[in-house]
């Protein structure tokens, strides 16, 4: 693992921004110069620590990131790897875990929008990261600290439509413990299959 | 059904109308009206010492018009709750004077002609929509006669016809002269699998139906013929290509291909099929003494008013859309809103039931969780700036907005019902609306930092997340190769893009900007993206206007599914890159600086 300790700190008033470039083993690295990646971003403002990460996903690779939001009091965390729709829970999670609220982390795709679609120029693919990654610190920068509302649900039921499918819902949610209001249009529940006699696959009487 | 009825925790209303729902997730609102059933439901015994008397006789609707019932009547014998009802456009009067004869004739005293609609408010945490299907009516199909040809009946008649419980007691008969037929012929794929009439899709249901009624026919009168004409015999379920093999077994007759039309012998009152076998090329006729038509499954015609109360959207085949065809198949993009049985799409009883489990399992994990947090991405009003226009009530898919223009107060925005497309904030021609996580100044952040060096050889990328982004991953995890000149910006809609960002991006120097988001049917905030669609054509004419090629701005829909259709679009925007001169950039700067 290496490791580029940026050398300012951020200093301005402006969140401390923590970088990681991940190598995801050779699937970022093998195409991507990781380590032109966070040498670049040690250089821009705000960045206080940028490194490469063999696997950031990884609990040793979260635990640095940990480590450094403590050690280099970060407030925004940019994790470099793949795609957020795989990792962004794992990492808002490591770095509440490390005290942060969950919304300061940003991700740039390196691997999915990246490494994995540029195989045969790895100069463009590395240029594209590092655009990837400024681009990421940038808007991290701007994040702001979120609170998620709790909305209290209440424990009852409407069901609408008392056929076999509303019939069969209603009954287990009121054999749950919840009350159920089942509304059906016509005078009598039942649906379809009341009109009918023997149903297949058994062909024995619906009702 | 008569669990349900007894149920402690099931409060039944039966006869009833939903009115209004209103709130969100954890906390609906509804309102119900409860017909009058003129019958009190909790007293009557369902005697039927009322029906004797009426003189008022109508087609029986559950019957299917093929027999009758009084204008006071039990819905059906196994009814629940089992009480009986007047149809008070049928009863001849509400005043003793007019009739009342049933009144006399209950010795409960159960009926009572003033009775009045009544209307309830109930508070539920989730809602099951359960709606069903209903099925298709073949008239318009001119040429096999139906309700000209007495018969030709649909499956759904032909059940009431061999039902022990049904207008014959569930003696095969033939309507034009109760006797037996010696052959009845099925259709299959009435009103379905046909993109001229009826419906494209395939209803599931109607080929299982014909192999058991072939079978229940032969069950009980084995002398009878069965023909059935079909395109495919869709027998896929557990067991059905059992039942399928015996039905053959027992003597029905499966030909392959579908009649061009039925004629009447006007003596006999037989049915003359033309058909051409398509197994032999062989033109036939098969002359037959019935025919049922095996309808399909089409969606409620009152559908829209359920899809417009919880704010659901429908698949192109007009069955409700769940939030994800694979993975959440019986939520709704509504929050708390379930779906089960043919409502989603036309099944059978097994599959109806088993999705019903579902979605009751899936309210039970919201409800026993007592409360959730949710992800906070919504909008924000600034109240100070808001002009109360109302441009953003429009716009909103989860009516979410509320705005009293008259006395000029300011967007409310409900926050539990906000799903965070951030449509209005895009919309807003005063950015009044901000968007949490997703601010104008992050976004423009990001196109800075993107188009600081050689800001020509870029091409800015907005993605929704779920379709978009997700597409271009599916390209990514599928290693298809693109031109590595694209940077994406996330956003969680495409309804999200304000122009003010496509329009940043080009007086930066941006070459081409793509803005892709999920086609119409797949948007995961119902219809955003028709959004995203009018205010692209809007910038189309703007850009026009401004000396800017419309070219230039790109719209594509890509699914989470489309990695192929992701990567061909990316070489497709290159190629269109490379014919965008400097000389041209530079002109656009200038005429957006002059803006
Ligand atoms: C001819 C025919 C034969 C069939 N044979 C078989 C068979 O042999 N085996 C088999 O497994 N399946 C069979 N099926 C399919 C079976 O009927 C369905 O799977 C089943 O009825 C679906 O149940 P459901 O509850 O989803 O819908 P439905 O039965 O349609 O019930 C929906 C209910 O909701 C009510 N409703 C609708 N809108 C509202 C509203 N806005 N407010 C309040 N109430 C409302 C309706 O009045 C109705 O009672 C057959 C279907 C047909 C048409
Ligand atoms: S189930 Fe059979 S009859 Fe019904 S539409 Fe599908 S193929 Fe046709």
């Amino acid at each position: 693992m290496s490791e580029k300790p940026s050398n300012g700190e951020s200093g301005n008033g402006a969140p401390r921004v923590g970088v990681y470039v991940c190598q995801c083993g050779m699937n970022i690295a093998g195409t991507v110069d990781c380590e032109a990646v966070a040498e670049y971003a040690s250089g821009l403002e705000n960045v206080v620590v940028a490194r490469t990460n063999k696997y950031s996903c990884s609990e040793p690779g979260q635990q640095i990131i940990k480590d450094d939001i403590r050690d280099h009091k970060l407030e925004r965390v940019v994790v470099a790897s793949c795609s957020p729709r795989l990792h962004e829970v794992t990492f808002r999670t490591a770095i509440k875990e490390a005290g942060l609220n969950p919304y300061v982390l940003e991700m740039a795709n390196l691997r999915e929008h990246c490494s994995w679609v540029h195989m045969e120029e790895p100069e463009a693919a590395t240029q594209k990261a590092r655009d990837l990654v400024s681009m990421a610190v940038a808007r991290a920068t701007l994040l702001e600290e979120q609170i998620e509302a709790v909305i209290p649900i209440a424990r009852e039921t409407l069901v609408i439509g008392g056929g076999i499918a509303g019939i069969q819902s209603a009954l287990d949610l009121a054999n749950a413990g919840y009350k159920v209001h089942l509304v059906e249009k016509e005078p009598s529940i039942g649906g379809i299959m009341a009109q009918i006699d023997k149903t297949y696959p058994t062909m024995d009487c619906s009702i | 059904m008569a669990d349900a009825g007894r149920h402690p925790n099931i409060e039944l209303i039966t006869n009833a109308n939903i009115e209004n729902i209103s709130g969100y997730v954890g906390n609906f609102n509804v309102t119900v009206t409860k017909k009058a059933r003129f019958v009190d439901e909790n007293e009557c015994t369902a005697c039927g010492d009322c029906v004797d008397v009426c003189p008022e006789v109508y087609p029986d609707e559950f019957e299917l018009g093929l027999s009758s019932r009084k204008a006071i009547y039990q819905p059906f014998p196994q009814a629940v709750p089992s009480s009986f009802v007047i149809n008070m456009d049928q009863c001849l009067g509400t005043t003793p004077i007019a009739c009342g004869k049933c009144a006399d004739a209950c010795e409960k005293k159960c009926i009572d002609y003033d009775m009045q609609d009544e209307v309830i408010q109930l508070e539920v945490g989730t809602v099951i929509v359960a709606t069903g299907m209903e099925v298709y009516d073949p008239t318009e199909i001119d040429e096999y006669g139906y309700r000209r040809y007495e018969n030709v009946v649909t499956s759904l008649e032909f059940e009431r016809l061999i039902n022990s419980g049904g207008p014959t007691q569930g003696h095969l008969v033939r309507p034009t002269d109760y006797e037996m037929p010696e052959t009845v012929a099925f259709i299959q794929c009435v009103g379905s699998r046909s993109v001229k009439r009826g419906n494209p899709y395939c209803s599931n249901i109607c080929c299982m139906n014909t192999v058991k009624d072939s079978l229940m026919i032969k069950d009980h009168w084995p002398e009878v013929d069965v023909k059935v004409f079909y395109m495919d015999i869709r027998a896929f379920g557990k067991g059905f290509e059992d039942l399928y093999r015996q039905s053959k077994n027992r003597g029905t007759k499966y030909i392959r291909g579908i009649p061009g039309e039925i004629r009447e012998d006007p003596e006999t009152k037989n049915l003359i099929l033309t058909v051409e076998d398509t197994l032999t090329g062989e033109l036939q006729e098969h002359e037959v003494d019935m025919v049922v038509l095996a309808v399909g499954a089409v969606p409620r015609h009152d559908s829209a008013v359920v899809k417009k109360l919880l704010t659901l959207s429908t698949t192109s085949d007009g069955f409700f859309m769940e939030a994800h065809p694979k993975l959440l198949p019986v939520d709704a993009a509504t929050k708390g809103v379930f779906f089960a049985g043919c409502a989603e799409s036309p099944k059978d009883i097994k599959e109806s039931v088993t999705q019903a489990s579902a979605a009751a399992s899936r309210a039970n994990v919201l409800m026993a969780q007592g409360q959730i947090s949710s992800e906070a991405i919504t909008s924000v009003v600034a109240e100070e700036i808001c002009s109360s226009c109302g441009l953003c009530v429009d716009v909103c898919p989860y009516h979410a907005i509320e705005v009293d223009k008259a006395n000029k107060i300011p967007a409310q925005i409900n926050e539990a019902s906000c799903a965070g497309c951030g449509t209005c904030a895009a919309e807003c021609p005063i950015q009044a609306i901000g968007m949490r996580h997703f601010e104008d100044q992050q976004i423009f952040a990001q196109i800075d930092a993107m188009l600081e060096n050689d800001p020509e050889d870029k091409i800015v990328v907005f993605a929704c997340n779920w379709c978009s982004y997700a597409g271009a991953d599916t390209a990514g995890t599928s290693r298809l190769q693109y031109p590595a000149n694209a940077r994406l910006i996330r956003t969680m809609c495409s309804g999200r893009v304000d122009q003010r960002f496509i329009l940043h991006a080009f007086a930066k120097g941006a070459s081409m900007v793509l803005l892709s988001g999920c086609h119409f049917a797949d948007c995961h905030y119902i219809s955003a993206n028709r959004w995203t669609q009018r205010r692209v054509e809007r910038l189309w004419d703007k850009m026009e206007k401004k000396g800017i090629r419309p070219e230039r701005l790109q719209l594509e829909w890509v699914s989470a599914a489309e990695g192929q259709k992701f990567a061909t679009v990316m070489r497709a925007v290159e190629d269109l890159r490379t014919q965008v001169t400097a000389a041209e950039i530079q002109a656009t700067q200038e005429a957006l600086a002059n803006a």
